[in-house]
C-alpha cells in the first residue's frame, strides 16, 4: 500500500478551505498551518497564467526528515506515511532544515508538527480532513499500488508534476496541470 | 517571470519564522565544538609524539579551554532544543544515517574525556591548588598513568568531532549552500586553526609559538583551498546552488565572508605569521585573534545564509 494524494491545479480556486479543515480537524495552533495555499503567476500582462496549489507534507518516499532525525521520533508508517512521535522528539530542527517543502514546524509545545495525511481518520477508513471539505473536489485520495484506484488512474491519464523532484525525495503529493 | 505567494496559512508577518529554526547558540556550538576538536587534536599528537615538555602549552594550558568550551557549546545547543526535555531521546538509540546522532554520542565521549585530560595534568597546571577529596587524587593519578591511551582516543575521535560540526550542515540536502562535501573538511581544518591559534595565543617559548604558528599557516593555506574548492563547486552546480553562492559574493553576507572570514580570518593572519617565521617581530596574539574571529564568523555566515538558501518550485 503506497498512499498518495493527488490535486488538480485546474479545479483549485485557493479557496484555503483545506486549510481550515486541517487547523479544526487536528488542533493547530492559531499561526501556524499544516497545509497551506500558494498563488502563482506566470509570465507577463497580457499572457498570465494564474496556478493554485494546496501544498502539505509531500510523504516522500526518500525522506530526508526521517534520515537526518537524530532520535528516530520522525519515521515512515504503513502506506508510506512520514510521522512524528512528539514525546521522541527533542526539537532540534535538523528536520526542518532538511525539507524541500518546508512543511514542518515547530509547535508551541516545543516538538515538531507536520501533515500526518490525518492518519487518525485513514485508521477509521474516512479520507483526510481536507480532501474531505474540498469545495470544487479537486483533491484526491488513495492507494498507488492499487491500479484501479482513482488516484491510479488519475496519474495514467492526465498531465501532471511534483514539486522540486530534483531534491531527490521522490514526493507523493501529485499536481494534475 | 514568475512570483509567487503563500496566500493562506503560513505564519507569514515575520517572512516565515517556521524555516529559521536555528539561531545562534548553533553558530557559537559550532565555533566551540571545532576549537575543541582542535585543542584535543593537538593535546594529542603532541602526547603521541612525546614532546610534552617541549609544547607545555598544546598538552597543559590551553587544553583547560577544551572542556569549557565543550561544556558552554551543549549548554548552548541544548538551549537552542524547543523540546528540551526529551534530550535524553538522543542516547535511546544510534542513528547511523543522522549525522546529529553521531555527534551526541561523539560528544558524550570527548566531553567527559576532555574533562579527564584535564584532572591528569591538575597538579602541574593548578600548583597551588590540592585536590583534597580521595577519589580525585586517585583519579588523578590514574588518568596520568594512561595519558598516552587518552591521547591515542582522542586523534580519532577530534577529528570526527571536527568533521561533525560541517557533515552537520552537508547533510541537508534542503539548504544549497549546506549541501557540499566541503564543508566537513572545511569546517574540521577551521577548527583545528582556531585551535592552533589558542596554542600560539597562550605559548610562553619561542619555540611553540614558532611551531604553532607554522603548523597555522598551512591550515590557513588548506582552509583558503577548500573555500576556493566549494565557491567552484557551486558556481558549476546547479540554480540553487548559484543562488546560494550568491550570497556570498556579491550577495548580503559578502562583507561578512570576504571582510571578516578571508581577508581578515585569514589572508591577514597568513602574512602576519609569514612575517614572524621570516624573523621578524610581529606579537603573535593580532593572527591568533583574528584567525578566532574569523573562525567565528564563518559559522556564523553559514548558518545564517544556509537557512535562506532553498529549493524553488
Amino acid at each position: 500500500m503506497r498512499y498518495a494524494m493527488v490535486i488538480d491545479t485546474l479545479k483549485c480556486v485557493g479557496c484555503s478551505d483545506c486549510v481550515v479543515a486541517c487547523q479544526t480537524e487536528n488542533d493547530v495552533p492559531i499561526g501556524y498551518c499544516r497545509d497551506w495555499i500558494t498563488e502563482t503567476v506566470n509570465g507577463t500582462y497580457p499572457n498570465v497564467d494564474l496556478e493554485f496549489k494546496s501544498e502539505r507534507c509531500n510523504h516522500c518516499d526518500n525522506p530526508p526528515c526521517v534520515r537526518c532525525c537524530p532520535t528516530g521520533a520522525s519515521h515512515v508508517v504503513e502506506g508510506g506515511i512520514v510521522l512524528v512521535t512528539s514525546n521522541e522528539c527533542i526539537g532540534c530542527g535538523a528536520c526542518i532544515e532538511s525539507c524541500p517543502y518546508d512543511a514542518r514546524y515547530q509547535h508551541p509545545d516545543g516538538y515538531v508538527d507536520k501533515c500526518t495525511f490525518c492518519h487518525h481518520r485513514l485508521e477509521k477508513g474516512q479520507l483526510p480532513a481536507c480532501v474531505e471539505v474540498c469545495p470544487t473536489k479537486c483533491m484526491y485520495f488513495g492507494d498507488l499500488d492499487n491500479p484501479n484506484s482513482e488516484v491510479s488512474k488519475l496519474l495514467k491519464n492526465r498531465k501532471h508534476k511534483t514539486l522540486a523532484p530534483e531534491a531527490g525525495t521522490k514526493p507523493h503529493i501529485f499536481y494534475l496541470i | 517571470m514568475e512570483e509567487e505567494l503563500f496566500s493562506s496559512g503560513r505564519n507569514i508577518p515575520h517572512i516565515d519564522p517556521t524555516l529559521e529554526v536555528w539561531h545562534w547558540p548553533i553558530s557559537i556550538y559550532l565555533f566551540l565544538g571545532g576549537l575543541a576538536a582542535g585543542l584535543l587534536f593537538f593535546a594529542g599528537a603532541v602526547t603521541i609524539l612525546d614532546k610534552e615538555k617541549e609544547y607545555p602549552t598544546a598538552v597543559k594550558y590551553a587544553s583547560i579551554i577544551s572542556p569549557v568550551a565543550l561544556s558552554l557549546g551543549l549548554l548552548a545547543l541544548v538551549y537552542d532544543l524547543t523540546h528540551p526535555l526529551y534530550t535524553w531521546q538522543l542516547y535511546t538509540t544510534i542513528r547511523l544515517e543522522s549525522p546529529m546522532s553521531w555527534g551526541a554520542w561523539v560528544l558524550l565521549i570527548v566531553t567527559p574525556l576532555s574533562f579527564l585530560w584535564v584532572i591528569s595534568y591538575f597538579s602541574e597546571i593548578f600548583p597551588k591548588w590540592k585536590l583534597r577529596l580521595g577519589i580525585l587524587k586517585k583519579l588523578e593519578s590514574f588518568t596520568k598513568k594512561n595519558r598516552k591511551k587518552m591521547a591515542y582516543a582522542l586523534i580519532p575521535l577530534s577529528i570526527i568531532l571536527g568533521v561533525y560540526t560541517g557533515i552537520l550542515l552537508s547533510a541537508f540536502n534542503a539548504r544549497p549552500l549546506w549541501n557540499n562535501a566541503i564543508l566537513g573538511p572545511l569546517f574540521l581544518t577551521s577548527g583545528l586553526s582556531t585551535g592552533a591559534a589558542t596554542i600560539l595565543l597562550l605559548a610562553k617559548t619561542h619555540k611553540e609559538k614558532n611551531l604553532f604558528s607554522r603548523i597555522d599557516l598551512v591550515l590557513i593555506v588548506i582552509e583558503l583551498g577548500l573555500i576556493v574548492h566549494m565557491l567552484m563547486g557551486m558556481y558549476a552546480g546547479s540554480e540553487v546552488q548559484l543562488e546560494a553562492m550568491q550570497l556570498l559574493v556579491g550577495g548580503e553576507f559578502t562583507l561578512m565572508f570576504f571582510g571578516f572570514v578571508i581577508i581578515l580570518g585569514l589572508l591577514v593572519p597568513a602574512i602576519l605569521e609569514l612575517t614572524e617565521i621570516l624573523g621578524y617581530k610581529v606579537p603573535v596574539s593580532i593572527p591568533a585573534i583574528l584567525i578566532l574571529i574569523g573562525g567565528l564568523v564563518l559559522r556564523f555566515v553559514m548558518v545564517e545564509a544556509g537557512q535562506i538558501t532553498r529549493y524553488l518550485y
